[in-house]
């Protein structure tokens, strides 16, 4: 009798978790992917803490699935741009043959210096654009 | 030269994971003049090389939990399919300032975000 209580209550729960993270998955990826189609960049910024915090994932793992949430979204995002002639293919190769070598230095760069005293020195040159932006 | 320079240093950051992308659309906002949309089209045609290759080791080192990732990423096309109709039908200058909004609430957060420092390269559990 005991025995069966229990399960019923041990079943509830995990429902209610389940409920729970369904949730967490719909705002994290709603968010993610309205902020990433609206400003075609910051979905990563958004979903590696959005995990951190509500998933309790660790940084490492939120980051790399963080990539792999972003992708898909990204290339939807991007062929709606194409689609409405918001291309620009010269100016994008430029850009991404630096980009390509930037993104190995950086890497390399990584196990060189810490990132976190970066992340700070980022963070002022972020707003510092962003006023240039807005005024 | 200046496109690829521009390349570079966001390539550079992005490659340390601290977000390519909101440096990369101001600089090129800033420099070159190429539109906001253009500059926000840049951007996401630059991430999808990049972050299949990204991808690839990732998954090799079985970092990515996709016992996340497909669900998340299920509700995010909704998403993005919504943000990117939004974002075309503004225009670019309206697009721009908030955009510098939504770069200055993130430049704040990294700021006081405080870091979570795990030196060991956990794998993803089988649970």
């Amino acid at each position: 009798m005991n025995g069966y209580k229990f399960e019923l209550d041990f079943k509830k729960l995990k429902d209610r978790d389940f409920l729970s993270k369904f949730i967490k998955y719909m705002i994290i990826g709603t968010v993610t992917g309205m902020a990433n189609g609206l400003f075609g960049s910051g979905g990563g910024t958004i979903a590696v803490p959005a995990m951190v915090l509500l998933l309790d994932e660790e940084e490492h793992i939120a980051h790399a699935t963080a990539i792999s949430i972003i992708l898909p979204l990204t290339f939807v995002s991007a062929c709606l741009y194409i689609s409405n002639n918001y291309v620009d293919w010269n100016l994008t190769i430029k850009v991404m043959a630096g980009g390509i070598l930037g993104g190995y230095l950086g890497a390399k760069l990584l196990n060189i210096c810490p990132s976190h005293v970066l992340r700070k020195i980022f963070a002022v040159f972020m707003i510092a654009a962003a006023v240039r932006m807005i005024l | 030269m200046l496109l690829f320079l521009i390349g570079l240093v966001s390539g550079i950051i992005s490659g340390m994971g601290i977000g390519g992308g909101t440096i990369l659309i101001p600089a090129l906002v800033i420099f070159v003049h190429p539109g906001q949309h253009i500059a926000q089209s840049v951007n996401l045609l630059f991430f999808i090389p990049t972050a299949v290759i990204a991808l690839i080791v990732h998954i090799k080192n079985k970092r990515v939990n996709f016992k996340i990732s497909i669900p998340v990423a299920f509700f995010g096309l909704m998403g993005a399919y919504l943000g990117s109709k939004i974002a075309i039908s503004l225009p670019g200058t309206s697009l721009k300032k908030y955009f510098g909004v939504f770069l200055l609430v993130l430049g704040f957060y990294e700021m006081i975000r405080k870091d979570k420092r795990n030196p060991q390269r956990k794998r993803v559990s089988s649970n």
